[in-house]
């Protein structure tokens, strides 16, 4: 990726890369968010904290309009897209999506779920760089995608994102379950994609990797943000925060 | 009791002619069913819906624009009918199906077996039950070759040839190429591959005219073998159905595969005690479902 890779169109570039509002979402008859409001700025990480069931993931699905019903306004890069069918959502948006579950295809080698997603932008990483960000997969790229280890399938979910040149990411509990080496490792990746200027959205549990990466956090319960607090500020609010998380 | 292997042989060939429509049937259904969660019970009648495309193209669409010579031949009809049926299928899939898959799978079924009765209603009411015979057999294949150890019909032969051909080029688009590997994705997890910004409902709508286009080209190339009965596709997809279970629902290899081999056991059955012939398929789904209910290549 080149140094110009991160800078969107000029007319957005003065837009927020995301702004919700009064986001209310349903599962069925289920109201799961109750009116989240959040704004991602152009190159920011930003962290969404909080218990099992607080609605975190329910957000990032609310954007990518998979939950069955959805209301108030998601504005990615300037563009409204709550009333957009999900296929469109990721063009639009230059949204790319790691699932909690990660998503891997068991019926894919690891290069056909590298190459699965259609390009989004032309800023996108290409194959052999992400083969020598993730050495891991460069050895593996004919196995099956199930035939991975967690962390590597952690990885090709990652890396299949950014070939595509999403420039807004949704990465879902990436660190779970996982080593605390390659907890590290993502930690690099996410630093270095900031570098790279890319807008970050991450849904966490594991408050210490996400402290140092974020330059803000959303704790989230029953469905609304109970408290934004600033990376400046998590030091002075700690007790706060682990008051939330605690289970 | 004695068997020539002549005898044998022979049968086994016929029963490969038979097993090559099973094949082709069988991988539509599969194709469906992997990526729309629906068993098409119209797949039968989609099948009859392309014998009758050659059949009426042949005979009938010349004197209905007053052009009594005209005759839609045995190879344009085999690309004109898929086309055709499978235009029909997505409008079915648009209009009425696709209400459906935020239910159960047996509404899908209730539906599309609905439409294989009011197929199968409407063409009994125009056309003969017992058959009429196809007029347009290519005369390039007509007679018969000399395999050897036998003499078989040259259509037949080529019918063998060219489903075969066609089943193994859809296997190999499916599990080798970017298509295929979107629609491998697709059954998977469809609203994932649809938040990577694939048009996921598009893709199922072309997908289910795909397999109901394979279906109708099985009509035409079984027109010229069976006489054209608006029964036709009722009476095989019974077996069909059987022969899917026993490759594995949804399985591509798996359809393609058990519909070959089935066709030759059904073959080797009739030589050796013909009156089990038609049941024997049905005995082997039933040892399939008990020992391996995900069926031969089905993932449990």
């Amino acid at each position: 990726m080149s140094e110009l890779a991160h800078r969107s169109e000029p007319a957005s570039a003065t837009q927020p890369a995301l702004c919700i509002e009064d986001l209310n979402a349903w599962y069925g008859e289920s109201h799961v968010l109750h009116g989240i409001n959040l704004t991602v700025n152009d190159g920011e990480v930003i962290t969404l904290l909080g218990r099992n069931g607080a609605g975190r993931t329910t957000t990032l699905k609310s954007i990518l309009g998979l939950v069955d019903r959805r209301t108030g306004s998601i504005r990615v890069a300037g563009n409204e897209i709550i009333n957009q069918p999900t296929h469109k959502i990721a063009r639009l948006g230059r949204l790319g999506y790691c699932p909690e579950e990660r998503g891997i295809f068991s019926r894919l080698s690891v290069d056909e779920n590298l190459h699965l997603p259609p390009a989004l932008s032309e800023y996108g990483i290409s194959v052999d760089e992400l083969y020598q960000m993730f050495p891991n997969l460069a050895a593996r790229r004919n196995s099956r995608g199930t035939q991975l280890s967690g962390g590597e399938q952690q990885m090709l979910a990652m890396a299949r994102i950014l070939r595509t040149g999403a420039q807004l990411l949704l990465l879902d509990e990436i660190t779970e379950g996982l080593a605390p080496v390659i907890v590290q490792a993502l930690g690099e990746t996410i630093r270095n994609l900031k570098q790279r200027g890319l807008t970050i959205v991450l849904v966490e549990q594991n408050f210490h990797f996400a402290a140092p990466l974020a330059d803000r956090h959303y704790i989230i319960e029953h469905g609304r943000v109970v408290e934004t607090i600033e990376s400046s500020e998590v030091e002075a609010k700690s007790e706060q925060i682990n008051q939330y998380l605690s289970v | 009791m004695h068997f020539s292997i002549d005898l044998i042989l022979a049968q086994m060939m016929l029963g490969l002619s038979v097993g090559a429509f099973y094949a082709m049937l069988s991988l539509g259904l599969a194709i469906i069913f992997g990526l729309l969660n629906v068993i098409n019970f119209a797949h039968g009648a989609l099948y009859m819906l392309g014998a009758f495309v050659a059949l009426i193209g042949y005979d009938y669409v010349g004197p209905w624009f007053g052009f009594d010579d005209f005759h839609l031949g045995f190879w344009p009809a085999l690309v004109v009918a898929p086309i055709l049926v499978g235009c029909f299928g997505m409008l079915l899939e648009r209009t009425m199906l696709r209400r459906l898959y935020q239910f159960d799978h047996i509404y899908g079924l209730l539906l599309t077996f609905g439409f294989a009765l009011i197929l199968q209603g409407v063409f009994s009411n125009y056309f003969n039950i017992s058959g009429t015979p196809y007029g347009g057999s290519p005369e390039s294949l007509s007679g018969i070759a000399n395999l050897g150890f036998m003499y078989f019909p040259k259509y037949r032969l080529f019918a063998i040839i060219f489903s075969i051909a066609i089943c193994v080029a859809t296997w190999f688009v499916i599990e080798r190429s970017r298509w295929g590997a979107l629609l491998r994705a697709g059954v998977e997890d469809a609203k994932l591959v649809q938040a990577f910004g694939i048009n996921v409902p598009l893709m199922v709508t072309l997908t289910f005219g795909f397999g109901v286009g394979l279906a109708a080209l099985a009509g035409v190339l079984a027109a010229p073998i069976y006489s054209v009965s608006p029964l036709m596709g009722a009476n095989l997809i019974i077996t069909v159905f059987a022969v899917v279970v026993i490759g594995g629902l949804g399985s591509i290899k798996g359809a393609i595969i058990s519909g070959l081999a089935l066709g030759l056991i059904q073959g080797l059955t009739k030589a050796i005690y013909p009156p089990a012939a038609h049941t024997v398929i049905f005995f082997i789904m039933v040892i399939v479902l008990l020992t391996r209910p995900a069926g031969l290549f089905g993932k449990e």
